[in-house]
């Protein structure tokens, strides 16, 4: 009864097996960009440019931020339309997941040391 | 507002598919694959949390400061991410059909990957004999967990890209070899990635601290 959707589904997976392909001006084009954001964080850290560490630290984390999703879409070739956007939505829900674990995990357990910190010193000192 | 129970003899409209139908083989494999690395994003931002609490816990023993050589950092980070351009290159020579050409960057792909390992093995050998061992602190229990989680990701992809030269040599880049590099390709790009995030939050803000 639905073989005219069916058709053009399977047709559809045929052509592009719902996985885009880059080129290679993409490939280069993320290689190199790769190269130039993991080269300034490595030279700031190394040339202690920066004034300050909170500053260096601030900055190499948004270098990290930006080759993440750089390389997502130059060679994981990510975009909202693979897969018929189911790529994305695990993405989403990894991304959720994943900040949920790293910033629960590091507040609680920074909280914990703080309140620990007399017993902390104590069995320092022992 | 009965809810049909038998639908078929009622005449109600039915919801659901009578039966699977049929789907050329592997349709599904790229999305599958794409799920299982998701997942073990989950793996490693868990390794990561750890390290973020435990990290600065150095037990009076050796600090990243005192242990990480940078410049060997930046050279091993050069190596994931040559290989990452080279395994590129591998996909793009797949797609106009040149065997000799596929092959040939993914040996090179190969190469550039066990240098990377080489270098980590090197550095993990010297920090160990130097008594920065896991035991030693529970920054360096840490430590080796997510380096060394990463590594073996990357040797087990190293045996992968081997196991699939051999299939494309006595095969031919038929469907099923494509689709297998296709998914190889991910993995690799996915564990560039994670190299990223050990770079940057381990040995660089290691030796910030």
């Amino acid at each position: 009864m639905n073989t005219d959707t069916h058709a053009a589904h399977a047709d559809d997976h045929h052509h592009d097996d719902g996985h885009a392909h880059g080129t290679f001006s993409t490939y280069m084009l993320g290689f190199v960009l790769s190269v130039v954001l993991t080269a300034i964080p490595f030279w700031l850290v190394m040339s202690g440019t920066l004034p300050s560490k909170q500053i260096t630290a601030l900055v190499i984390m948004v270098f990290a931020v930006v080759q993440i999703v750089v390389h997502m879409i130059y060679f994981l070739h990510m975009s909202p339309k693979s897969e018929n956007g189911w790529s994305m939505m695990a993405l989403i829900f990894t991304i959720v997941m994943v900040v949920i674990a790293l910033s629960g995990s590091l507040w609680v357990m920074n909280h914990l040391n703080s309140n620990m910190m007399p017993i902390h010193e104590m069995t320092g000192m022992k | 507002m009965t809810i049909a129970v038998n639908p078929v003899q009622t005449g109600e409209p039915v919801f659901y598919l009578a039966d699977e139908h049929p789907h050329p083989e592997g349709y599904s494999t790229s999305l599958g694959f794409w799920i299982y690395l998701m997942s073990d994003c989950l793996i490693f931002a868990i390794l990561f949390a750890t390290f973020g609490v435990l990290g600065a816990n150095y037990a009076a023993g050796p600090a990243p400061k005192d242990l990480f050589d940078l410049s060997l950092v930046a050279v091993n980070t050069s190596m994931l991410l040559l290989s990452s351009i080279t395994y590129g290159f591998a996909m793009l020579t797949m797609q106009q059909n040149k065997i000799a050409q596929t092959q040939m960057w993914l040996l090179i792909t190969g190469l550039f990957g066990a240098a990377f390992i080489g270098i980590e093995l090197t550095e993990f050998a010297h920090m160990i004999h130097e008594g920065a061992t896991p035991q030693r602190s529970a920054f360096l229990s840490a430590f080796f967990t997510l380096v060394g989680t990463h590594g073996l990701h990357v040797s087990c992809g190293l045996i992968w890209l081997v196991t699939l030269m051999v299939q494309v040599w006595r095969f031919g880049l038929i469907e099923a070899n494509r689709r297998r590099l296709m998914c190889l390709s991910m993995f690799w790009h996915f564990l560039d990635v994670v190299w990223i995030g050990v770079f940057t939050f381990v040995y660089l803000l290691g030796v910030l601290r």
